[in-house]
């Protein structure tokens, strides 16, 4: 293999093994600032020992997130140094604030959130519990801005000539808001929301089926579905957003998405389908005519942009059914979500929720639903983008390290593989382990400075 | 913000090397640990010292990652050559660091005696491995690389691991040895501690012999990393602060003042630092043998617009930074005392 596939797949690999745990840090955050916050308002020690629970679950992955996340800081450099110094000015800055906003602040305040219950009050962990949380969502916020200026460059201007060429910043909010950076951060947040809520609910689901820590099992079910609930219709919104966005800010991956060659008014949706890239039509499959129309721009009988309008030229385009089935396979699973948890909502409301095994059963199965979402929306999202690593400015290929060989970035990906897959092996390890032991039950009656009275319950 | 007739890029010079400064003074202990920490032999021994840097490694970690993201912004061609360049160190790096993180992390969550042992060693052997690649990388700047006329690395891996990289790099073991083993002295009490004591004078002469090594090797063969100072003989100031700072090391620790060690050893490292960047100034790498190649703080800088966004964010970011960090060392001051959430 050659350079460039195997820098792509050393990318794709340490990406998609790293963006397992950041959604579960960034979920797992949301949920423990809902648990301890209803701690301190009502006091019940049930939510106590929730939030000890899911704050060692929450730890867990946080430490793997961390581990694996330092590589992506500096895959840009050892890989695409080529892309590194073209956009660094741009780039890296989103990267920096990264650093400054956000990852100082996550393993600041979780040094508390793990360690510092016995050491300081309730407020005072409550607020570290919030800070933890509100860095993982700062960066994400940076990195999904940086990824859409990828997207849609916008408030930069090219300066200088052939390979002296790089992106200059003009304007920092126009970088930072750029067209479609908020509504990809809000489709990204939800899914990563989705993410954490589901674990929650598949470890309650399973306990439940077990017949083991009823109580507390009922409790984090019952704030994991409402999370989960609200993020998967949440995500019909910003889904939408996103893909309007798309339409209008990159009509080739759009087309891409639906298999669309010829520029059609009235676009028919496609529900499934294969593409066939050599004939350029879709075969099989289920279409709702004039949907895509009416979703991408509002209108039943507006004009779709097909590949052969939007890139004339096959090497413009993207790898069309890869992205069509990783496209239909996210759009799938996050109907399936709405629904799963909309059953489960329903059921605990009507209190039947803890008969219906088949629906628990189903809810235990629910953790798989957004990550495969996640990684098929985000592999969607950048291969959509091929062939250009910055829409429209550079090609993917024109990113590379200049001074890289094949067998080096092999040598790395067989030794990311090895180091990724046992530390896969150790957190799914860890993690049934914490499962299987379950909540403490001395975390019913709080101890250490936790113990003491509040000023005003006093 | 405007800034006036600020001189962007030196500042960015400067705060790139606070970065990195930091880094060492913080993160410098934690690998210290992870170094030593195969010279204890009991299982509470080694928990106790995995715990006196459990809060706080990972937002050590951090200041090299904020770092790697500043340099990407301020300097990106000094980033995109130099991480190309180093390919492989900087892959070995990264699994050296992923290793010592995870094993912090996992030791602790089973108690079989073979579990416990393979995370020792994991942690011992990527805290070890990180500090000399970081030595060696400090080297191959200092001593200067082959670069080409696009700034691009001319080199190989192996003309990495030259004589005088591996000797900062064994340097660099025995400045975070001796760093993390008196940070140990001011989180350990009763036999651990006693035990360390006997230690630290083992770690303080290992240092002083790389250190008298590195300064007699950087004199005789890498003249330029001294002309600075030669043209300039008030410099020799910081030099001379910088021994001062070492010698007093024993000096605070014979007297159980093990605080203002820990602060001398910091000052120390802020002194080889400040020295390290005064004499590569205004390079940021250098070009050997072809100098006019180097990339320096002009041909390798973002634009004056970019380097003024980053400073203003650095100036809203970095007293937030320093306050909540100096407040949760704060919070976890004292001695270390072992409970269930323990590592």
């Amino acid at each position: 293999m050659d350079v460039l596939s195997l820098s792509r797949f050393q990318f794709a690999l340490t990406a998609g093994i790293h963006y397992l745990y950041p959604p579960l840090s960034i979920g797992l955050g949301v949920m423990l600032v809902l648990i301890e916050g209803l701690w301190l308002k009502t006091g019940k020690p049930v939510y106590h020992q929730m939030a000890r629970f899911w704050t060692k679950v929450f730890a867990l992955t946080f430490a793997i997130g961390v581990a694996t996340g330092i590589v992506m800081e500096f895959e840009f450099g050892t890989n695409w140094a080529t892309y590194s110094r073209y956009v660094g000015d741009v780039f890296g800055s989103a990267l920096a604030a990264e650093g400054i906003f956000a990852f100082f602040l996550e393993s600041g305040f979780l040094a508390v959130l793990l360690f510092g219950w016995d050491r300081v009050g309730q407020k005072m962990h409550f607020f570290s519990t919030c800070m933890v949380c509100l860095g993982a969502h700062f960066s994400a916020i940076w990195i999904v801005v940086a990824n859409s200026w990828m997207q849609t460059p916008a408030g930069y201007h090219i300066v200088g000539e052939g390979l002296k060429a790089r992106a200059e910043i003009t304007s920092f909010g126009e970088m930072v808001f750029n067209p479609s950076s908020m509504d990809r951060l809000f489709h990204t947040l939800c899914g990563a929301w989705q993410a954490g809520a589901f674990l929650v609910v598949s470890v309650s689901a399973w306990y439940l089926l077990k017949n083991k820590h009823q109580d507390f099992a009922r409790a984090s079910l019952r704030l994991g579905l409402a999370l989960g609930l609200a993020a998967s219709l949440l995500q019909l919104v910003s889904g939408h957003r996103s893909a309007v966005g798309v339409a209008k800010n990159q009509p080739a991956k759009l087309a891409a998405f639906e298999g669309l060659y010829q520029t059609t008014t009235n676009a028919p949706l496609r529900l499934f389908g294969w593409v066939d890239e050599k004939h350029e039509t879709v075969k099989g499959g289920v279409a709702i005519p004039g949907l895509l129309s009416f979703l991408a721009h509002s209108d039943f009988s507006a004009p779709v942009s097909g590949l052969r309008e939007a890139a004339p030229e096959p090497q413009d385009r993207p790898p069309v059914n890869f992205s069509f089935q990783l496209f239909h396979l996210m759009v799938t699973v996050g109907f399936a979500m709405i629904l799963i948890a909309g059953l489960g909502f329903l059921y605990f409301w009507r209190g039947s929720l803890f008969e219906k095994r088949w629906l628990l059963w189903l809810l235990v199965l629910s953790v798989l639903g957004p990550q495969i979402a996640n990684q098929a929306g985000w592999f969607a999202a950048e291969v959509g983008r091929q062939p250009w690593m910055v829409q429209g400015l550079l090609r993917t290929s024109e990113g590379l390290s200049a001074v890289v060989r094949a067998n080096t970035v092999l040598a790395a990906i067989i030794l990311f593989s090895v180091v990724y897959l046992l530390l896969f092996a150790v957190f799914v390890y860890l993690l049934n382990d914490k499962i299987q032991h379950g909540p403490d039950g001395a975390d019913l009656v709080p101890a250490g400075k936790l113990a003491l009275p509040t000023r005003e319950g006093a | 913000m405007n800034f006036g007739s600020l001189d962007l890029n030196t500042t960015w010079f400067i705060l790139i090397g606070v970065l990195f400064t930091g880094y060492a003074m913080l993160d410098g202990f934690d690998l210290g640990v992870g170094a030593l920490h195969l010279f204890t032999t009991t299982d509470e021994d080694r928990r106790v010292m995995l715990n006196a840097i459990g809060p706080v490694w990972d937002g050590n970690e951090v200041w090299l990652v904020t770092g790697g993201g500043a340099l990407f912004a301020a300097f990106p061609n000094v980033y995109a050559t130099v991480f190309s360049g180093f390919y492989l160190a900087f892959v070995l790096l990264l699994v050296a660091l992923i290793f010592r993180a995870v094993a912090i992390e996992f030791r602790g969550k089973q108690p079989m005696r073979w579990w416990r042992q393979m995370w020792d060693l994991g942690f011992s052997a990527g805290s070890v491995l990180s500090s000399l690649l970081i030595g060696v990388a400090m080297g191959n700047i200092a001593w200067g690389i082959p670069l080409d006329a696009r700034g691009e690395f001319a080199g190989s891996f192996w003309s990495l691991l030259g004589p005088y990289p591996l000797l900062l790099g064994v340097t660099t073991v025995a400045l975070f040895a001796m760093h993390g083993a008196i940070y140990l002295l001011l989180k350990t009490d009763g036999a651990l501690h006693a035990k360390l004591r006997g230690w630290i004078n083992h770690c303080i002469i290992f240092f002083i012999i790389c250190y008298a090594t590195t300064t007699m090797a950087t004199l005789l063969y890498v003249p330029h990393m001294a002309a600075r100072v030669r043209a300039n003989p008030w410099l020799f100031s910081i030099a001379l602060a910088n021994m001062l700072a070492i010698a007093n090391i024993p000096r605070e620790i014979h007297q159980g003042r093990d605080w203002r060690a820990f602060l001398s050893s910091c000052v120390a490292m802020i002194a080889l630092m400040g020295l390290f960047g005064l004499e590569m100034y205004p390079n940021l790498v250098l070009s050997n043998p072809e100098i006019l190649n180097s990339l320096d703080i002009h041909n390798a800088a973002s634009s004056p617009k970019t380097l003024a966004v980053m400073l203003t964010m650095a100036l809203i970011g970095v007293p937030v930074v320093l306050a909540y960090t100096v407040s949760i060392y704060w919070i976890f001051r004292g001695k270390v005392k072992l409970d269930k959430m323990s590592y």
